[in-house]
């Protein structure tokens, strides 16, 4: 075999940290790390956040993010250690050889300027091509890529093609100079799961087409399992194991991949509904102010007492406007709510204390859920002092007791929200819901911000709390493998509208409707092979049609 | 109180040295403020260390007595208009609608009239006394703190945490003041240092202009003002409150960027 066309060895990367009352010191992020990349292969990057996937992914490029330094090690892309290049032959390197597709195509083009004008940019600057022939590649790549109207989409701006579009316009735009390596940096990640699949199929027929080599950096191991020959767990800076895509899932050696492949394994047997519900919602039709467009239309839905209905949908379903319609941020036009036995008032200000209370929400974003100027003693204990007068000693057993319950413990109460991991912001979201004794904790994708063990956890924190509490809960979230682990009862939404609701069992079940049916099968599944299925699936379909 | 940078504690020296001797002033000038001790612009001696003015009062007794009317209009002014400028402005932008519409047109007629002017236009129709100068230049200078504090709380009043709080039921004062404010301070910091220099210079330049405090009170633009023939017959004593001017502001600047820092931290600034 030749010599492989990337080859790392021993890299390693370094960042200066800048504690809030230390003085800033350095820190290694990557532990040496090594690889090899022939032509033609997908190396796929796996790992947590925070565990070094996407520098190594810069790395090959010879590029480090904000203020982090390749400290040592060796990266030889095309016969030579780039890390020992100049500046200038690095920049002969970016955008000719290696390209990058990153995961938000949204923030990465600029709106300013035609996507042709910006696909193209890089082949002419580095005198790959002609302007027109780069701009006939470009056509060929955009048709290759199954975008609408390839002949003429280069000539739109950034804001007038949909994000899938646009994401896959990133991906022409990185093979557009004929590179050697394409690095993929999370490039499905902000998209919906029915666009993903489209976008995922896009880009392994043009990696397959032209032959290039690619690192492929995501976090969702089904996902690098459909595109990736090679895949390579990360954690915290050192490999975790490396390996054929085959072995990763099926036969995986280390603990830590076993535990990523056999994640959500939390099984949660549906509840019949037994008691009369606690939240109905009849007949819901909501717009925006000052929109002339129904964003939810007569929408039906029952929340029965200690029980979980899952909404689910893409985004622009309108799952999230139901969650500001039952809280009061966003009086309806038409409908009612009845909540324990009495009609809630459509706007916020009408509401009493005791609906405030009783109806509590967690959200997406931990981050901005919490003041960062408080405390978690202050965030947990504001809900006790306000509703229910606890102050002093009393108040702060009850913060922790609630912090217990969240398997937090002593040590937690002075801490600020930047002191705190992902998992355990949320946690403490969830602690200050708690704290109001609510009937209802509306979770908005509380987990998908969070890493996968991670979200296992919450999950399981969630199922056990609402077991202890006898909480019910108003799940929303776009991952059907979330609503398959702790849902009870399920509303599908699309275009603002209830397209199925039932029990889980029944949901889930034949015979779907063409958007369930669309929506189930688009979730990834960890099998080799999985992606060509669904694919060939869908064609003889459309062709049976 | 550790970790404090050369530039932070050159600022509080300079900070900390004006405002002493504006706060001791009876005690630390030589000479009284109105007081004839010599003959016109004698240069420095011992008996006189900064010389004499246009009619032989001691210099630096004036500078240190002009120093304390300086120092305390432009302190008074400053938190009039932070008081009223940011209490109004995250009022504006978390009641929003019509209350934020009326209050910003207003605060945009105001701004549209230059400062110095309508300044002028009011003191000379009003009878210029201290509380006046005061009132008037904390009003005006409270439009600027206004528009900046209104800037920074809208971005914060979307924050999930201060939609928390309304869904929690809390009342306007809580989230002003307990959710937004904390949040809002850095960048106010850092506009009251700026705030503070620009009421330094807005009462000189009245004071130059003959209406602001009024002789034979002293304070730094009115200094220049007695002393600036000398100019021509190259006698300094104008340029010392310059001098002073200036290195008030910088050093005001200094710890301003300091306490901006220590703020900024996410761990509450109290570290």
């Amino acid at each position: 075999m030749s010599d492989p066309f990337v080859r790392v060895r021993g890299l390693k990367i370094g960042a200066t940290v800048y504690p809030p009352g230390e003085k800033p010191h350095d820190i290694e992020i990557v532990h040496g790390v090594d690889f090899d990349l022939q032509k033609g292969q997908v190396l796929g990057l796996i790992g947590e956040s925070g565990a070094g996937k996407s520098t190594i992914g810069l790395a090959t490029m010879a590029y480090g993010r904000g203020g982090v330094e390749i400290t040592g090690g060796e990266v030889w892309v095309n016969g030579r250690d780039i890390l020992q290049s100049g500046l200038r032959d690095v920049r002969q390197l970016r955008g000719a050889e290696v390209t990058y597709v990153s995961q938000s195509a949204a923030a990465s083009f600029n709106p300013a300027k035609k996507i042709m004008e910006q696909v193209t940019e890089a082949a002419i600057r580095h005198n790959k091509f002609s302007r027109r022939e780069a701009e006939e590649r470009a056509v060929a790549l955009f048709t290759k890529l199954g975008l609408p109207d390839p002949e003429n989409i280069g000539n739109r701006y950034p804001h007038q093609v949909s994000g899938g579009q646009l994401q896959r316009c990133m991906t022409a735009l990185a093979l557009c100079p004929e590179p050697d390596l394409v690095v993929f940096d999370e490039p499905t990640t902000a998209l919906d799961v029915t666009t993903q699949i489209d976008v995922l199929a896009a880009i392994k027929e043009a990696i397959r087409d032209t032959g290039v080599a690619a690192l492929y950096i995501t976090h969702d191991l089904a996902v690098v399992a459909q595109v990736s020959d090679r895949i390579m767990v990360l954690r915290m800076g050192d490999m975790v194991e490396c390996g054929p895509t085959d072995q990763i899932i099926n036969a995986p050696q280390q603990e830590y991949t076993q535990a990523l492949v056999s994640v959500r394994s939390i099984k949660h047997a549906e509840q019949e509904p037994t008691t009369e519900p606690v939240l109905t919602v009849r007949d819901i039709t909501a717009r925006y102010p000052g929109t002339r467009y129904d964003v939810l239309r007569d929408v039906n839905v029952d929340l029965h007492p200690g029980q979980t209905l899952a909404v689910v949908g893409e985004s622009g379903s309108g799952k999230s406007t139901l969650a500001r319609v039952i809280t009061g941020l966003l009086p309806p036009s038409g409908g009612s709510i009845d909540f324990a036995g009495r009609r809630l008032s459509p706007t916020l200000a009408g509401r009493s204390l005791e609906d405030l209370r009783e109806l509590q929400m967690i959200y997406q974003m931990a981050d901005t859920a919490m003041n960062p100027r408080q405390t978690v003693g202050t965030i947990i204990g504001r809900p006790l002092e306000f509703y229910f007068g606890l102050k002093g000693r009393e108040k702060q057993k009850r913060i922790q007791e609630l912090l217990d319950e969240i398997e937090l413990g002593d040590g937690f109460q002075d801490r600020y929200p930047a002191e705190l991991s992902g998992g355990q912001k949320q946690r403490v979201c969830i602690a200050r819901a708690l704290a109001a004794k609510p009937k209802i904790i509306i979770c908005d994708e509380v987990t998908s911000a969070l890493d996968p063990l991670v979200a296992d956890g919450i999950l399981k924190l969630l199922l056990e709390l609402q077991k202890i509490e006898g909480v019910a809960y108003l799940f929303i979230t776009h991952d059907l493998a979330t609503v398959r682990a702790i849902a009870d009862s399920i509303a599908v939404m699309y275009q603002g509208k209830v397209q199925r609701y039932g029990g889980k069992t029944e949901v889930l079940s034949p015979p779907f409707d063409d958007y369930t049916d669309l929506l189930l099968s688009s979730v990834p599944e960890m099998k080799l092979g999985w992606l060509e299925d669904v694919i060939a699936h869908r064609k003889m379909e459309s062709a049976g049609n | 109180m550790k970790n404090i940078p050369v530039s932070a504690l050159i600022g509080l020296f300079f900070t900390g040295l004006y405002f002493l001797a504006a706060v001791f002033a009876p005690l630390l000038a030589p000479y009284g403020m109105a007081e004839i001790v010599g003959d016109v612009w004698e240069p420095a001696s011992d008996q006189f260390l900064l010389g004499t003015d246009n009619i032989g009062r001691d210099l630096l007794s004036r500078m240190i007595y002009g120093g304390r009317t300086t120092i305390f209009i432009a302190t008074a002014a400053t938190i009039i208009s932070f008081v009223t400028g940011s209490v109004l402005g995250l009022l504006a932008a978390v009641s929003g609608g019509w209350v934020d519409q009326v209050l910003s047109r207003f605060v945009d007629l105001i701004m549209s009239i230059p400062t110095l002017i309508f300044a002028l236009v009011v003191l000379s129709v009003m009878p210029v006394t201290v509380p006046v100068l005061i009132l008037v230049m904390g009003l005006l200078d409270s439009t600027r703190v206004y528009r900046l504090a209104r800037a920074v709380a809208v971005d914060i009043e979307v924050m999930d945490y201060v939609e928390a709080a309304r869904l929690r039921g809390e009342k306007m004062g809580w989230i002003i003041f307990r959710e937004i404010l904390p949040n809002a301070l850095s960048p106010l910091v850092a506009e009251l240092g700026l705030r503070f220099i620009f009421a330094v210079l807005f009462v000189s330049t009245l004071s130059f202009l003959g209406l602001g405090v009024q002789p034979p009170e002293a304070d730094w633009g009115g200094i220049v003002k007695e002393n600036k023939e000398g100019i021509v017959y190259g006698i300094p004593a104008a340029l010392i409150p310059a001098v002073a001017i200036a290195t008030l502001a910088i050093s005001v600047n200094l710890v301003a960027d300091w306490v901006l820092n220590r703020t900024t931290s996410l761990k509450g600034g109290r570290g």
